[in-house]
């Protein structure tokens, strides 16, 4: 048997997935007209602080007159709203949902807004071959943080990744341009490591990398983290942060942005 | 997605779309040449795939309400978020009431603006269980 393939049939599908997919990029790339920059918060490892910094950093920007968003990117270990004092039920309105203020001012949209206290992230429907969709459905999720939430005028939104590469490629995939990248890194050699290749992965997508963060620094971790991928990258260390940070260790990271 | 009328030659084009509510969802297909149909059956793990691509199969009458895709989808707070009062003023059958309640809280109020822009856009009046069925099915709201 022999018939036309999907190209060779001129017409269009009758379902537009193409004009859809189009409209959610075109909602993506409007709400964030009035975002003068975005900065994604990565490491590549887990638990060296990205959250911890993001908060912080928001925070301090917030202070010196900037106005900051927060998009807490991780939907599965989703800290953002607690560390910025931005819990609390969100507003939403016929276009879009206003995210919560919280310390400064910060504007922060978080997955916990959404789940019940000590629940993970959940879906509904059927859970067979869920790694089929899971991946889509969070994708999706980012999508609609991005597009649907009215970010306003804001100087900085931060995006705090979860560990891993995968947030950073669909960020990169959604927005209209790569992000800026902050990368957050501990001072050990496995931290390094794990770090440098989300580095590579970031500079491949065509992200601008901004800097380094180097985190808990002080004897409990020792290492060189920080100077080996500074020098590697040709970036510069943004800020060395002690175990007992205090707000001039912010100021300076802020005012270094 | 195309559907082709291999006897015809010819592209079948979008008919209808049904939602039973059974986690799956249906779209049928017409050639206009013949006038023969089929039906695309999708079970519910296609349904979840297609759900979270946040995509209509035969094309969206509305636009996607904010959040629409992680509201259908996830498991989430009861007092989530606080609505404005714009779908209250629709006017709402008791029976169409009692089955909205059923809807989990932290999707109602998207659903109840979805039906009430429904009802806006097609001149009803009130929105009944049947206005609702009609609905779920023109719009494609699985599980709503």
């Amino acid at each position: 048997m022999s018939f036309r393939t999907y190209h060779e049939v001129a017409g269009p599908d009758g379902s537009g997935i193409a004009e859809q997919v189009g409209a959610q990029r075109a909602r993506v790339q409007s709400r964030l007209r009035s975002v003068r920059r975005i900065v994604a918060v990565m490491s590549g490892k887990g638990g060296v602080g990205k959250s911890f910094v993001t908060a912080h950093l928001a925070a301090a920007l917030a202070r010196s007159g900037r106005a900051v968003g927060v998009l807490d990117a991780d939907f599965n270990g989703p800290t953002a709203a607690g560390l910025l004092g931005a819990a609390g039920p969100l507003r939403i309105g016929d276009e879009a949902v206003e995210p919560r203020s919280g310390v400064n001012g910060v504007r922060c949209v978080s997955m916990a807004h959404l789940l019940e206290e000590g629940r993970p992230l959940a879906f509904r429907g059927p859970q067979a071959e869920s790694f089929i969709w899971r991946g889509a459905l969070e994708a999706a999720a980012l999508r609609e943080f991005l597009g649907d939430v009215a970010w306003g005028e804001l100087d900085y939104l931060l995006v705090d990744l979860p560990p891993g590469l995968q947030r950073l490629n669909e960020l990169c995939d959604l927005l209209p341009s790569p992000p800026d990248v902050l990368t957050v890194t501990i001072p050990t050699a496995e931290s390094r490591d794990a770090v440098r290749r989300a580095l590579r992965a970031a500079v491949e997508r065509d992200a601008l990398a901004l800097g380094l963060v180097e985190n808990m620094v002080g004897p409990q971790f020792p290492g060189d983290a920080g100077r080996v991928l500074s020098e590697e990258f040709g970036i510069p260390v943004l800020a060395r942060i002690p175990w007992h940070p205090t707000p001039d260790t912010w100021h300076r990271l802020a005012e270094r942005m | 997605m195309k559907f082709l009328c291999l006897d015809c030659d010819e592209q079948m084009q979008f008919a209808e779309r049904q939602v039973p509510g059974d986690g799956t969802f249906a779209a049928a297909f017409r050639c206009p040449r013949c006038g023969r149909s089929v039906a695309l059956l999708a079970n519910p793990m296609e349904t979840q795939l297609v759900g979270s691509l946040g995509v209509k199969i035969g094309g969206r009458t509305l636009d996607a309400p904010p959040l629409e895709m992680v509201r259908s989808a996830i498991q989430g707070r009861d007092d989530a978020f606080v609505e404005d009062d714009r779908a209250r003023r629709s006017v709402w059958s008791g029976a169409a009431e009692e089955r909205l309640s059923r809807v989990p809280t932290f999707v109602r109020g998207m659903v109840k603006r979805i039906y009430a822009d429904y009802a806006a856009q097609h001149g009803i009046a009130e929105i009944t269980p049947e206005v609702m069925d009609r609905a779920r099915g023109d719009l494609g709201l699985e599980g709503m």
